[in-house]
């Protein structure tokens, strides 16, 4: 049998779930961290990152509205994905998607985003004209009451939705992870650890999105980048990585002193299959490399534009490899068999529904999302900057 | 710190506003609003986007409610949490093994020649296939005929993994090539032990 | 021999219990079926088992399974003396056409038939995000083809590698237990064509059933105990190695 070394059961030499199911955790994940580190400015007064408040809600919402695709087109039947609507199985991980997907679009991003640009929109819909000012005036809902009174009430709700966004985003990417981690006959997968290192992980991933995305756009605009802002991104990127990084390594420890049954098998895969995206990709350039970079600028004192260099090259770096842990996560777990005595091979498609064509472009769509968004709702804080309250960040 | 308090509000004050530059603007003045005469009604007006917005909400919930009530299959539910129909239409497939006591109806002479052999326990259509559509049909449906060359090697061929008391023959020494019927009965293989 | 069916039925009285069976089914054609009396697992008598593959095709051919997935397979095991953690273990298509001569003849040679365990508390039907695939009241676990989304979880979560999804269909499959045979009182297309009796259907709520004089003699285990999935198909005879 080609790519089959070993024994598998027979039915188990196809994998069942794509690199699809590798990019929705990857971003769902993105999602929740961006989400924390919007919240790091409005519940935990980090006023420093505030500059990245705005882009990193939108880059939370593009992302979450592409994060269902690769599970739509994955599915063998796309057209009843309702019916995890109308008759969830209560038992089940995976029906909890659906609700916690609707909530945290609806109940939390949406109306963070809408309460924090109300204002935007208000005024949008009477400076804009032709279609924009359509758009901009259905999204007032009517309302045109931008009293100090109202503004208030809307600073408060939203200082709330926050709030309660933060354990949200936990659950709408610790879910992800109890999703993997539930499945008792899966030595890979199955560990308590492993919502919470999705957590972290998603934490990791979305602050250096946010960051990178932050530098690039700024950079694209002929602006100049707020230093203060991305050092303090850095640094907490660079905490999160080192609780993650721990976690992980916990996790590894303990699979190796404890070498249960499945030991011998998983420890083969991550010499051979897994050896390049797990050991080479995931760990050393992905995780190790990022933390020196990040913990170098920590204690050396560097230059801004060496800072922004390493910043960017370790922002990018993050994403590959935690995009990695993703890939070695959902594939590695399919690679073994569950009689522990052999291994198969993962081929992806090109352009097949599952293939890489339609993954690449649902990496890309987000972006092409947030780009649409930012054109529509812009996240820029300086453009009046003298005339504004918080003008003292530029100070 | 005082004024991060309206960190929400600046941000969202990037195009000026006379309403509302003031940057004092925001809580302090919902405080006093509070504590003056009126203040439910005020709150009231001025959180009305709110209530658009919520409006908004239990609009899409309640959708989602009456079409649940119409697109969930009617027999969902009935055992358990799922359509109970289902049972049914998996039991309403068509057989197509027969099954040995419905050929023996009809086949009552080969039983007979079968049942003291060694092959009694060897069902009819363990070696002849399904027959569902002979048996429900003998006239128009033919039974193939079998290749003994094939079929009794199956069985009988030697291997290290079958249990040792299984009767097993190499069958290239065995039978040198021919038919294992011209010497063995299907039916009652044992050859010299009468009709057995 | 030019018997039609009708005279048949009227000839042999007896026989028309067995007809009813053959009809191509209709959910009415097994009315004497009633699913609470029925709790329906399997007994596989490992010494018996001589690896022929009939139960393999037998399988396929009545329930229409796609070359390449299988519902039931046999698996060979070789454990070359006391190195019970490291057996050598081969299914060439499942043992749909039987199994080679064995290449290392010493040690320890045994074929192992494998299928859905009907688990009770089945892994699978606990992760299905729908309810498309559950344990009947007769103890069956189905899918649901109808409303199966095909998101595969089940398939991950099954520890014995027993679901796959159907390429015609795009939904997950597994053995029903011969679900339209056995609610039409005939046995699994397995059982039926097994020569030695290494597979039979048992009914663990039929006091008659001879499943219940079986497990009263002899040492019996299901596969991966560690799981817990109270699986209710009884291996007799089944090696430590067994995974
Ligand atoms: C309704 C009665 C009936 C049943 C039930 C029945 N058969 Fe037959 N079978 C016949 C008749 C009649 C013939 C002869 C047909 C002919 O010669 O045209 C026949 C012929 C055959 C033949 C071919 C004989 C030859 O000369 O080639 C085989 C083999 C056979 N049956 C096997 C089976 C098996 C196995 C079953 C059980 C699945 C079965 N039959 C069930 C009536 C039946
Ligand atoms: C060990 C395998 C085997 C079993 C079990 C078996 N048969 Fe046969 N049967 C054969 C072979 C081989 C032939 C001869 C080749 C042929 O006619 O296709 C045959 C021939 C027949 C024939 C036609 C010729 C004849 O001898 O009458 C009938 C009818 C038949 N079988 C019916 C049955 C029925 C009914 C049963 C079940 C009670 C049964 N067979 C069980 C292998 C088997
Ligand atoms: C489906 C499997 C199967 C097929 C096919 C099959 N047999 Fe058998 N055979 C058996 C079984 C089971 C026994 C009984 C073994 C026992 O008693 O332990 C048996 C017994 C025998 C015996 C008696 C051996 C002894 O104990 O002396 C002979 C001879 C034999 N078969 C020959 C044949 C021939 C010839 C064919 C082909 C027409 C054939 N068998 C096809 C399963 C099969
Ligand atoms: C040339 C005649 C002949 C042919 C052809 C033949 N056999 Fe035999 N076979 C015998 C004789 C003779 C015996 C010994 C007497 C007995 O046990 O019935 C025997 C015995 C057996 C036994 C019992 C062995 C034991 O250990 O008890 C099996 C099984 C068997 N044959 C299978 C086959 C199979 C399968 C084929 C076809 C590949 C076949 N035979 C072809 C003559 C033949």
């Amino acid at each position: 049998m080609p790519g089959v070394e070993g024994f598998m059961y027979p039915n188990e030499i196809e994998l069942q779930w794509s690199v699809l199911i590798v990019l929705y955790p990857f971003l769902t994940g993105l999602v929740a961290g961006a989400f924390i580190l919007a919240s790091l400015e409005r519940v935990f007064r980090v006023q420093a990152v505030k500059p990245t408040y705005r882009l990193a809600l939108l880059t939370a919402l593009s992302f979450l509205l592409v994060a269902p695709l690769p599970l739509q087109l994955h599915l063998g039947h796309p057209e009843r994905s309702f019916e995890m609507y109308l008759t969830p199985h209560r038992t089940s991980a995976m029906a909890m998607f659906g609700f916690v997907y609707v909530w945290y679009l609806m109940a939390v991003l949406v109306l963070e985003i809408w309460l924090d640009y109300r204002r935007d929109i208000v005024v949008l819909s009477e400076s804009t004209t032709g279609w924009r000012r359509w758009i901009y005036r259905m999204m007032t809902l009517g309302s045109h009451n931008l009293s100090e009174r109202a503004l208030a009430i809307d600073e408060r709700v939203g200082y709330l939705i926050t709030v309660i966004g933060i354990p949200s985003a936990f659950l709408l990417h610790g879910y992800v992870g109890f999703i993997f981690g539930s499945v008792k006959a899966n030595p890979w997968w199955s560990t308590p650890l492993m919502p919470v290192v999705f957590i972290f992980s998603a934490m990791v991933s979305g602050i250096a999105a946010v960051m990178v995305l932050y530098m690039l756009m700024t950079w694209s605009r002929g602006r100049s980048i707020d230093m203060r802002c991305v050092d303090t991104v850095a640094r907490y990127l660079f905490y999160t990585f080192i609780i993650d990084f721990s976690l992980e390594m916990l996790d590894l420890i303990h699979r190796i002193y404890e070498s249960d049954e499945s030991f011998r098998s998983l420890d083969f895969m991550v010499h051979t299959k897994l050896y390049l995206s797990h050991i080479v990709v995931q760990i050393v350039l992905g995780t190790v490399t990022p933390i020196a970079l990040l913990g170098l600028t920590q204690v050396v004192k560097l230059t801004e534009m060496a800072r922004k260099r390493i910043y960017a090259l370790a922002g990018c770096l993050t994403l590959i490899g935690i995009f990695a842990m993703r890939w070695n996560v959902v594939i590695g777990g399919q690679l073994f068999s569950k009689s522990f005595l052999g291994y198969t091979t993962y081929k992806m498609g090109l352009v097949t529904r599952e293939g890489l064509l339609v993954a690449i472009v649902l990496t890309v769509l987000p972006l092409v999302i947030l780009w649409v968004l930012v054109k529509l709702l812009p996240p820029w804080t300086e453009r009046n900057s003298g005339l504004l309250p918080d003008a003292r960040a530029a100070h | 710190m005082r004024d991060t308090e309206h960190s929400g509000l600046g941000t969202a004050s990037c195009i000026q506003l006379t309403a509302t530059s003031e940057p004092e603007g925001g809580r302090a003045s919902l405080r006093r609003a509070r504590s003056s005469t009126g203040t439910t009604m005020h709150a009231f007006k001025d959180s009305g986007h709110l209530f658009r917005l919520a409006a908004v909400f239990v609009a899409g919930i309640l959708v989602f409610l009456v079409l649940r009530g119409f697109l969930v299959p009617k027999s969902f539910g009935q055992y358990g949490h799922y359509r109970g129909n289902a049972m049914a239409e998996i039991a309403a497939r068509p057989v197509n093994f027969a099954g040995h006591e419905t050929c023996e109806t009809c086949h009552a002479d080969v039983l007979d020649k079968k049942k003291d052999g060694k092959h009694a326990h060897v069902n009819c259509e363990a070696c002849h296939g399904p027959l569902a559509k002979h048996a429900d049909d003998p006239a128009s449906v033919q039974p193939p005929k079998l290749d003994t060359a094939v079929l009794c090697v199956r069985c009988h061929e030697a291997n290290a993994a079958k249990p040792k008391t299984f009767p097993q023959v190499a069958s290239a020494d065995h039978s040198t090539g021919l038919p294992c019927d011209t010497c063995h009965q299907p039916h009652s293989p044992v050859i010299g032990g009468g009709a057995k | 021999m030019s018997i039609s069916r009708r005279h048949l039925l009227l000839l042999l009285p007896a026989a028309a219990v067995a007809w009813k069976h053959v009809l191509a089914g209709t959910p009415e054609s097994s009315p004497n079926y009633t699913m609470s009396q029925h709790w329906w697992g399997m007994l596989i008598d490992l010494p018996k088992c001589i690896g022929c593959g009939n139960c393999v095709r037998a399988c396929q051919a009545e329930n229409d399974v796609p070359d390449g997935y299988f519902r039931t397979w046999v698996e060979r095991y070789h454990v070359s003396d006391y190195d019970i953690e490291n057996p050598v273990v081969d299914s060439p298509d499942g043992g749909k056409k039987g199994f080679p001569p064995a290449k290392e003849e010493s040690g320890k040679n045994f074929f192992v038939p494998k299928l859905c365990n009907h688990c009770v508390e089945s892994p699978c039907t606990q992760v299905c995000p729908v309810g498309a695939t559950f344990v009947s009241p007769d103890g069956v676990v189905l899918v649901d083809k109808q409303y199966c989304l095909g998101c595969r979880y089940c398939v991950q979560a099954c520890p014995y590698g027993c679901r796959f999804i159907n390429p015609k269909t795009d939904t997950a499959e597994k053995c029903t237990l011969c679900y339209h045979r056995i609610t039409k009182g005939l046995t699994t297309a397995c059982c039926e064509n097994c020569p030695t009796g290494a597979r039979q259907l048992a009914d663990l709520k039929n006091p008659k059933d001879p499943i219940h004089e079986f497990l009263k003699t002899h040492s019996v285990q299901v596969l991966k105990p560690n799981m817990a999935t109270h699986a209710k198909v009884f291996y007799a005879g089944l090696d430590g190695s067994v995974r």
